[in-house]
Formats: C-alpha cells, sequence, structure tokens
C-alpha cells in the first residue's frame, strides 16, 4: 500500500458578478486533468443546448438548472483536486450581492481567497465587499486572477494597475501575502499553462501559487489548545471521556487544562484519536479526552489550556447580518458557538460598516448583508476567544427562533481595520 | 484500549482530517437532533459511514438505528454484506420496502422489469415521517454530481420532503445548526469533501470489508445503453441481445437492473485505487443509469426527497 501523506488547501473563490470566477476554476480543473470525459462531455452538450459556445467552462461548477438558464452563479459549488503532494477543496462562491451569505459560507472555512477580477474594470465595489468580508472571516492570504488579460492585449500597465489598487486594499485590510497574476481564464494562459503572452511577467502561475501557499491556517494557531465537549463518551467499566475537535494549539498528556466555564482545574489523564490512544493531538483533529478530575462536565464546556479564554454574557462582535428583517436591538435569537446553543438578545448596535470608506457609521439597525457591530447577551455564559486569536471559539450563528433559519455570522471582537 | 499500543504523533494527513470531520458531524448532529437515523445501503459510501459512526461512539452503541431504503431489485451480494455489517455494528436496522409502497397504492407499479430508482423517494419520504426521523445521515459526495456539489453538509427539507436549492440555509465554520420543526427533518453528509479516491484510500488504510462486486470476478453480463448490465431476475436479455460472460466489476452498487459493471481485472483494494486513479469515466457516468435521464437528473430527484 502506498503511504498518502497530502495536505489539505481550503480555498474560495472571490469578486464581482461575470469577472470569470466560475470560469476560472473550470480552466483549473480541466488543464490540470481532474474531470472525466463524460463530464466533459457533459459541459461541452450543456454549451451547445444553449447556444453559448463550444465549451463554456462555467458549467463546469455551475451545475443548477437556474444557473445555467441566467448564466450566474446562485450558491457554492464544492469541487477538489488533487496534485502529488496536495488535497484541494475548492469552494467557488457566488458574486452577487444578494447571495452574500453563501459567499461567506464558502469563504469561512477558507485557508486562501482566490480572487478573480477583470483587469479591464480593474477593482469593482463587490469584489471590495468580498475581500472585506473574506479579510473579516480571516483569510490572511490571496491569490488574484487579474483575468480577461486576452481582452486588454496583455497590456502590462492595466496589469500594473491593479496589482497597485490590490496592494492599496490588502494593506487597508491587513492581508499579510498577496499574490497577482495575470491570466485569461478563456484561453488558458498563466493558469496551468505559462503565457507565451507575457513575457514581461515572471512570477508563479496560478496552479503554482496554489501548491506553494500554507494550507491548515484555518483551524487556528493559538497558543492555547481548545477542546470545545461534543460529546460525553461512556467507557466501559466506568468513567467518561469528553469528544470534540481540537483547535487553537496541539494537546498532550499531563498538560494541565482548565474545565469551562466551571473554572475546574487537573489535568490530562489520556487521549484518544479516531486510530487509538495517543500522546499528543493536533488541530482539527477529532479526539476524546480523560481527566484525571472527577467532574460534571457535558455538551457546550470547553476544556483549555493556558492562555484561558474569557467567560462571559456580554459579548461585542462584529456582526454580517443576512435575514431579511433589520436586526435592531431588543431582539431575541438563538446564538450557536462550538456546541453550546443559548438564548441571546441583542443589547445595542453600535454601528455601521461602510465598506467603501471601512470606517464605522452610526446605526441602530442592520439591512440584510450590512456589517456591523453589536452587543449580545447571552442567558447562559459562553466560553470565548477574540475571533483574531481563534477562528472555532471566536466565531457564533444566530438563528431565528421561529424558523429556525441562520439569520447571521457573528465574530467576536472586532477587526484592525475599522 | 490498554491493548492497542501507543501512537507516535505525526502530522495529519488529508484522510486524517476527513476522518476527523465527519466524526465531528455525526457526533454534533447525534447531538442536536432528537431521532436521527443513518441510510445504509451496504455500498462502500454507506460502509464508510457505518465505520466512521462506529468511530465516533466507541465504545458505546452507536445512539440510531440504521434503515434501508430496499427498492426489491438489489445484488445480494449486497444485501447479505448490509444484514452482516449492521449486525457486527450492533445497529438496529429498519428495511423500508418500495414492494409496500406499491402495494399500498402509493406509487404505480412500473412492473416485474420496471425501474424503481425514483419511486424511493416516497418510500423514503414515509419510512422518515413514520418513524419521525428528524436527521437521517447519508453517504452522498459532493463530487458525485453537479447538484450535490452544491448542497450543504447539513441540507434542509421542508414538510414535504423537497430541496430547494436556491434557498439553502447558510453553513459557517463549522457550526452546524440541526434544529427543525415538526414534520421537517435534515439530511447530513459527514462524506461531502470525500472524493472517490479519498474513500478506497481511506478503505485500504482502515482494512474494511466490503460487499464481493466491488472486486473483479467473472459474470453473465448483456450489453444495453453501453452498460454491462448483470444478467439476472431484473435483466432477462432479448433474443437480439448477446450474453456474454467478462471479468468484470462494479464500481458503484445501485439496482441491478441500473447500475452497470466495469470490464476490470482489479480483485484487490490496491488494484482498485490503481485504477480509479487513472480512470477516464467517472464513476457514476460509468455506471449509472438513473443520472442519464436528463441534464439535471440529480437536482430534479433531489428536489422530490431523493438521497
Amino acid at each position: 500500500m502506498k503511504t498518502v501523506t497530502k495536505d489539505l488547501l481550503r480555498l474560495a473563490t472571490v469578486g464581482s458578478v461575470d469577472d470569470g470566477k466560475s470560469t476560472l476554476i473550470g480552466r483549473l480543473l480541466v488543464d490540470t486533468r481532474q474531470l472525466f470525459d463524460d463530464q466533459l462531455d457533459a459541459v461541452q452538450a450543456a454549451s451547445e443546448k444553449r447556444g453559448v459556445g463550444d465549451l463554456d467552462l462555467s458549467f463546469v461548477t455551475d451545475g443548477l438548472r437556474a444557473e445555467r438558464e441566467q448564466g450566474i452563479t446562485i450558491d457554492v459549488a464544492y469541487r477538489y483536486a488533487t496534485t502529488p503532494n496536495r488535497k484541494f477543496i475548492i469552494a467557488d462562491c457566488p458574486g452577487h450581492v444578494q447571495y452574500t451569505r453563501n459567499m461567506a459560507t464558502g469563504a469561512s472555512t477558507a485557508d486562501l481567497a482566490l480572487v478573480v477580477l477583470d483587469v479591464a474594470s480593474g477593482l469593482k465595489e463587490q469584489t471590495r465587499r468580498h475581500l472585506c468580508i473574506a479579510a473579516l472571516l480571516g483569510v490572511r492570504s490571496i491569490i488574484v486572477a487579474a483575468n480577461k488579460m486576452d481582452a486588454v492585449n496583455w497590456d502590462e500597465s492595466a496589469y500594473n494597475k491593479v496589482v497597485e489598487q490590490i496592494n492599496t486594499i490588502a494593506s487597508e485590510l491587513d492581508i499579510a501575502s498577496v499574490k497577482v497574476i495575470p491570466v485569461s481564464a478563456l484561453i488558458g494562459d498563466n493558469v496551468v499553462e505559462r503565457s507565451a503572452n507575457s513575457p514581461w511577467y515572471n512570477g508563479q502561475t496560478v496552479i503554482e501559487a496554489l501548491e506553494t501557499s500554507d494550507a491548515g491556517a484555518w483551524a487556528g494557531t493559538q497558543d492555547g489548545a481548545r477542546l470545545p465537549i461534543q460529546w460525553v463518551l461512556r467507557q466501559n467499566g466506568g468513567g467518561r471521556t469528553y469528544a470534540g475537535m481540537l483547535c487553537g494549539h496541539t494537546i498532550k498528556v499531563g498538560d494541565k487544562v482548565t474545565l469551562l466555564p466551571q473554572g475546574v482545574e487537573t489535568t490530562v489523564k489520556a487521549i484518544t484519536n479516531a486510530a487509538g490512544p495517543t500522546s499528543e493531538a493536533g488541530v482539527g483533529l477529532s479526539i476524546d479526552i480523560d481527566l484525571e478530575a472527577e467532574t460534571d462536565a457535558g455538551r457546550g464546556d470547553m476544556i483549555a489550556t493556558a492562555p484561558l479564554p474569557t467567560v462571559s454574557k456580554e459579548i461585542t462582535a462584529t456582526i454580517c447580518w443576512f435575514g431579511d428583517k433589520p436586526l435592531a436591538s431588543g431582539q431575541r435569537l438563538r446564538l450557536k458557538h462550538t456546541s453550546k446553543v443559548t438564548p441571546v438578545r441583542i443589547a445595542a448596535i453600535n454601528g455601521v460598516v461602510d465598506i467603501e470608506t471601512l470606517k464605522i457609521e452610526d446605526a441602530d439597525s442592520l439591512t440584510t448583508n450590512q456589517i456591523g457591530l453589536a452587543t449580545l447577551q447571552t442567558a447562559d455564559p459562553i466560553v470565548v476567544d477574540d475571533y483574531r486569536e481563534g477562528r472555532v471559539t471566536g466565531s457564533f450563528v444566530l438563528i431565528d427562533e421561529v424558523t429556525n433559519a441562520t439569520v447571521a455570522a457573528g465574530m467576536v471582537g472586532r477587526a484592525s481595520f475599522f | 484500549m490498554s491493548t492497542t499500543p501507543m501512537q507516535t504523533p505525526k502530522s495529519a494527513s488529508h484522510l486524517d482530517l476527513l476522518e476527523s470531520h465527519a466524526i465531528f458531524i455525526l457526533r454534533e448532529v447525534a447531538a442536536e437532533c432528537e431521532r436521527p437515523v443513518l441510510l445504509f445501503s451496504g455500498g462502500k459510501d454507506s460502509a464508510v459511514l457505518l465505520h466512521l459512526a462506529k468511530k465516533a461512539f466507541a465504545p458505546q452503541q452507536l445512539p440510531f438505528p440504521v434503515m434501508h431504503i430496499d427498492t426489491g431489485q438489489n445484488f445480494k451480494e449486497v444485501l447479505d454484506f448490509r444484514d452482516a455489517a449492521a449486525a457486527k455494528a450492533g445497529a438496529r436496522l429498519i428495511v423500508a420496502k418500495v414492494q409496500d409502497s406499491i402495494d399500498q397504492g402509493k406509487v404505480a407499479d412500473p412492473g416485474p422489469m420496471g425501474v424503481r430508482n425514483r419511486l424511493q423517494s416516497v418510500t423514503l419520504l414515509d419510512a422518515i415521517n413514520d418513524n419521525k426521523f428528524d436527521a437521517a445521515f447519508g453517504g452522498a459526495r459532493r463530487d458525485e454530481d453537479k447538484a450535490r456539489a452544491k448542497e450543504r453538509i447539513l441540507s434542509f427539507r421542508d414538510a414535504f420532503g423537497q430541496w430547494d436549492p436556491r434557498a439553502q440555509r447558510p453553513e459557517l465554520w463549522q457550526l452546524y445548526q440541526g434544529k427543525v420543526n415538526p414534520g421537517e427533518h435534515l439530511r447530513a453528509f459527514p462524506l461531502s469533501d470525500w472524493t472517490e479516491l479519498d474513500v478506497w484510500e481511506y478503505i485500504a488504510r482502515e482494512n474494511m470489508e466490503l460487499p464481493s462486486i466491488y472486486f473483479a470476478h467473472q459474470r453473465h453480463v448483456v450489453l444495453r445503453d453501453n452498460m454491462w448490465l448483470a444478467v439476472g431476475e431484473w435483466v432477462v436479455p432479448s433474443s437480439d441481445e448477446n450474453i456474454e460472460v467478462r471479468t468484470v466489476r462494479f464500481r458503484t452498487v445501485g439496482d441491478a437492473n441500473l447500475t452497470g459493471a466495469v470490464d476490470s481485472d482489479a480483485d484487490t483494494i490496491e488494484k482498485i485505487i490503481d485504477e480509479i486513479s487513472i480512470a477516464n469515466v467517472s464513476e457514476r457516468g460509468a455506471t449509472r443509469a438513473d443520472d442519464r435521464f436528463s441534464e439535471t437528473a440529480m437536482e430534479d430527484r433531489k428536489r422530490e426527497g431523493y438521497f
């Protein structure tokens, strides 16, 4: 048996409608030979049927009837690619503003954003909005495809103008790693195959950039380990272990831990992962832990190592509101944070973000797809980190009490850029 | 527990992360929903799902039953495996039969040779309703079909069992929330991000058992719609059809009259991995007539409540 030691990179496409996100993903999958012949034939047949040429690559990901009829992306499509050392999970996100919640769904678990923009029109407001949401969600690394270079005759100055615009917004949004690549997704230049049309460009192709980016950033790299308890496992012959997915930092047998919100201090006695007993476990893995102390712990509690998270019934947070009706103070909802669900009340709306200026404006409500700041009071205490410290323990969703719909994405604290 | 040797820590591979994510989803849905069920056909994907469910709750029993929607046109080898695997897992097996839906007049009888694939949705929704299940785990993967590629890991079904692809709940981070109102339910797909190759690499790593028809064997087959169909109770060749004996295996497992065999000498898991690593036809494209009815065959069936 061959040993399988690939790592896993999660990426999301970001950008405005019609700038070519789905076409770029289609091109990437076709040129790295991830698509089977019958899938390619089906895309070809669908293209001919709708009179959009021989091969409309956007049909590789736009699989819904309504998407193909309208030529737009409505919801995220997940596609997969494999190279010898890496598995890619690609979330191809919609560009339209009314589908922002779907874009946020795709970007919330991404290690990296693949930004696609039309080089002729440059950075549009919708691209700016998406970049802002991706940065808010903790994406710190972007690859930018300056697309449709063929339409501007591979004009280097058009590319340079995009580089300038991207560098400006990336520094505003604290994005650490930026690569801008001149491409034509339609023809396939600089996506997988290096282009003969851009002799002035010596950087990486899109696939090279994807293969050399850091993977696994999303599970977090803070100093403290966090195990939100999902399930209590009763062991044969008595005793209990606490099961969940580890985030933040590795944990070892013998580590001093605190059970929260109870505040009980104890030690890790044993760790079991999916393969059996282990002395140490890494982030992103489902494990169960046996503790030295006999304690009363259950779902919704958290096992943590220092520096410890905060226990509170009042949090200030950044909210992306997806509900149809505005969000205002006094409103009651349910909050889900890690494995904890609790009633929550909006104590105050503290402002709304102006996407153009990244400034906070006064507001007493948030309308659909607006991003704002709010103070929330929970019925039960929750155990949180600032979102920028821990993506898992700093995030929550708000749930409508009647329809059970997810109506908001919440991040504890506020970003540095507004 | 004490007999298993301690592992040496190593960095997590893509299979470790996919496995952990699936276990996380199984635990989360089991905790949030009142009455989950695991849909188990005996195929390779549901076998992986059952294997992961055992890991998620060991040493406890599974906190939910397993259920098979039996069209009555399944391969015997697969049904035998289904019964043995459920018994070995100590799981309660519910079998809901399409034949019962036909006998009760809920669906039209397509005749003894007729295709029953689409009728399953009625039997499935009735079984979910009768048992008051509020969540059903399935082994579907997003790489199987372009409509599945669009579906959430926790996928909401209204009181009619319908999927509305234009109004899916946002699914942020790994905050899977499973609350539904009475009559509604969820489908949960822990293998969403797995590909066919991931599934086989995992089966190899875990040394799992599978139904014998996944491995190369000799069989009487007949060519229909460019697929080798197994000659048997539901596939009776007409006088102008030519019966051949070929060495084949099944890449997916569905109804015997809809699922084609592929020419193959792969009689071990390792050979199967080599075979699919270089395949130029997708697993459903090679073997499933039910996906060929129209451009959006899967989306249309999912809207009606299909798996």
